[in-house]
């Protein structure tokens, strides 16, 4: 049962606790506990919006940076991904098999505050040995979402 | 100047789904919930499929049965998922959609005079088909409090001695209802006491909730007098690749194909193409589809339930199946009425034959948002009544 709330709610975090508990067959009160639980275990840590920031007025930009480095002694690559993903900017840190060990991504309002975030913060770390700085140009789809126009329902409206 | 037509297709009322349609796409700003086909696209695998096939020119004509690769496949999935037993080489044909089947088993079986019987409400195309067949359509009416299901007693009470062929269609269209393994145990020695044929129209085999579909034809002593019916379209939403399948014993598909042959020629080849993909490797993606479909029909239910709206819990497809009788009008004038004040189309039950009559069809091949919306004018609807 928890998969399949935490199904719903990855589509659609807002969704109702009463139209889940509907759907799912069990009680309200059941579906409340269950993620009030999970809430707990940090198994849902938090519930984002999905925006086209192209369609607002505010100037984002994002970058993904490929980072090598060397892991610490006894530490591994943990203690690094704390240095890095402490920043607020950074909004994903993952740890990568490959030819690179971290893919940072990174939100600033213009390139220049990326670039300057990379050379003064990211790059200087001891253990950083180099970083690719790839900028994102358009975002075609987040989250499984699609971006851009909402999908119409081109279906006839009354068939067989 | 002498008339240009047939009597026998003049005669034949058009479809009451087809003139409702007329009305609705006059009124931009109405929503539906009369739709027959899935929301969700064609899984995406599929279609790269169908794309790959025409990149490689796979242009040509199939054979009449279809591609051989594709009723491989077809033998293998009915077998895995509905224990049925058919041979690719001569016991399966692939379709233009499963209405091609329906209407090419029904000429390929019966004679002028021999009596079809249909229990309804029904899809809409089974008796325009045995009329063109020159068969005798005889209606078997269905009932609210068996769920819509048929009984043995009511198919005892049908049986003349011109009666041939029974048409099945479990999970139905459009009330919803299915049919258990113990439910057609029960009609098995009535079907084969008499000697009658089945064509069993499974469309909606995989769209079922709770229980595994149960095909009539594997029962013992069923599958030489059945001809089962089934197709794309619902299970892997791939209505607009009119692509269907008919299994039959040898002696049956033999003329099937015949008729195929001249009629048709061969299914759409890059469609064929695609559906081996859906055979192969989709029970993720059909598993994903049922599972939302199963919440969107808890969904409705529970909605009616708090309107006061009657309606047995329906197993199957993706209908259902409310009654409007307490509102004292009959289908058409509800589904009409609710058009113009409320700007919502559903389906009057009396499309799907006599028996409809004080049910309304509705469908939730739509997302849990559309339904809400629709709920909400339905609501407004009766409060104003």
């Amino acid at each position: 049962m928890r998969e399949k709330i935490l199904n719903m709610l990855e589509k659609n975090s807002r969704i109702d606790i009463k139209d889940m508990a509907v759907m799912l067959g069990i009680s309200e009160p059941e579906v409340a506990n269950e993620i009030a639980e999970m809430e707990k275990e940090h198994i849902i840590c938090g519930y984002n919006t999905i925006i086209d920031w192209d369609k607002t007025s505010e100037e984002k930009v994002t970058a993904l940076i490929e980072v090598k480095v060397t892991p610490q002694r006894g530490l591994g690559f943990d203690s690094i991904a704390e240095r890095i993903y402490q920043y607020d900017e950074i909004t994903s840190v993952y740890l990568m098999s490959g030819g690179f060990d971290f893919t940072v991504i990174i939100e600033g309002k213009t390139m220049k505050s990326v670039a300057q975030f990379v050379a003064n913060k990211l790059a200087p770390l001891d253990s950083v040995l180099s970083t690719s700085t790839h900028f994102v140009l358009k975002k075609y789809k987040d989250y499984g979402k699609v971006l851009g126009e909402p999908e119409k329902d081109e279906r006839m409206p009354v068939t067989p | 100047m002498r008339d240009a037509l047939s009597k026998k297709i003049v005669d034949i009322e058009p479809s009451g789904i087809r003139k409702f349609f007329d009305i609705v796409s006059e009124m931009p700003d109405a929503i539906s919930l009369g739709v027959g086909e899935p929301d969700f696209d064609t899984p995406y695998r599929v279609r790269e499929e169908g794309i790959y096939s025409l990149e490689k020119g796979r242009t040509f004509y199939t054979s009449n049965a279809g591609l051989k690769e594709l009723r491989d496949e077809i033998s293998r999935y009915i077998a895995r998922k509905y224990n049925l037993n058919y041979s690719a080489e001569d016991e399966i044909m692939v379709t233009v959609g499963g209405s091609e089947a329906i209407d090419v088993a029904l000429r390929c079986m019966v004679d002028p005079g021999d009596e079809v019987l249909i229990p309804q409400p029904c899809y809409v195309s089974y008796v325009p088909c045995a009329v063109m067949a020159d068969a005798k359509p005889v209606a078997i009416e269905l009932k609210a409090e068996n769920e819509f299901k048929l009984t043995k007693e009511e198919l005892i009470a049908s049986i003349t001695d011109k009666t041939k062929i029974l048409i099945l269609a479990y999970p139905n269209n459009p009330t919803g209802a299915i049919m258990t393994k113990e439910e057609l145990a029960e009609l098995v020695p009535v079907i084969i006491d008499n000697d009658l044929y089945v064509i069993s129209d499974e469309i909606y085999s995989e769209l079922t909730y709770g229980s595994r579909h149960c095909s009539i034809a594997s029962f013992p002593g069923m599958k030489e007098r059945t001809v089962v019916i089934n197709g794309f379209s619902k299970a892997f939403a791939m209505t607009g690749w009119r692509l269907g399948y008919a299994c039959a014993p040898k002696n049956i598909m033999t003329q099937m194909i015949k008729l195929h042959q001249f009629a048709i020629m061969c299914a759409p080849t890059n469609s064929q193409f695609a559906a081996v993909e859906a055979m192969r490797n989709c029970d993720d993606e059909v598993g994903k589809m049922v599972e939302a479909y199963d919440q969107r029909r808890r969904f409705l239910l529970n909605a009616f339930k708090e309107m006061g709206i009657e309606c047995f819990e329906p197993y199957g497809a993706f209908y259902v199946f409310p009654s409007i009788k307490k509102f004292g009008m009959t289908s058409d004038e509800f589904a009409n009425r609710l058009l113009f004040e409320q700007k919502l189309a559903v389906v009057p039950g009396t499309a799907f034959g006599a028996s409809g009559e004080g049910f309304v069809r509705i469908s939730y091949a739509y997302s849990v948002e559309k339904l809400k919306a629709g709920l909400e004018r339905i609501e407004n609807f009766i409060k104003n009544l």
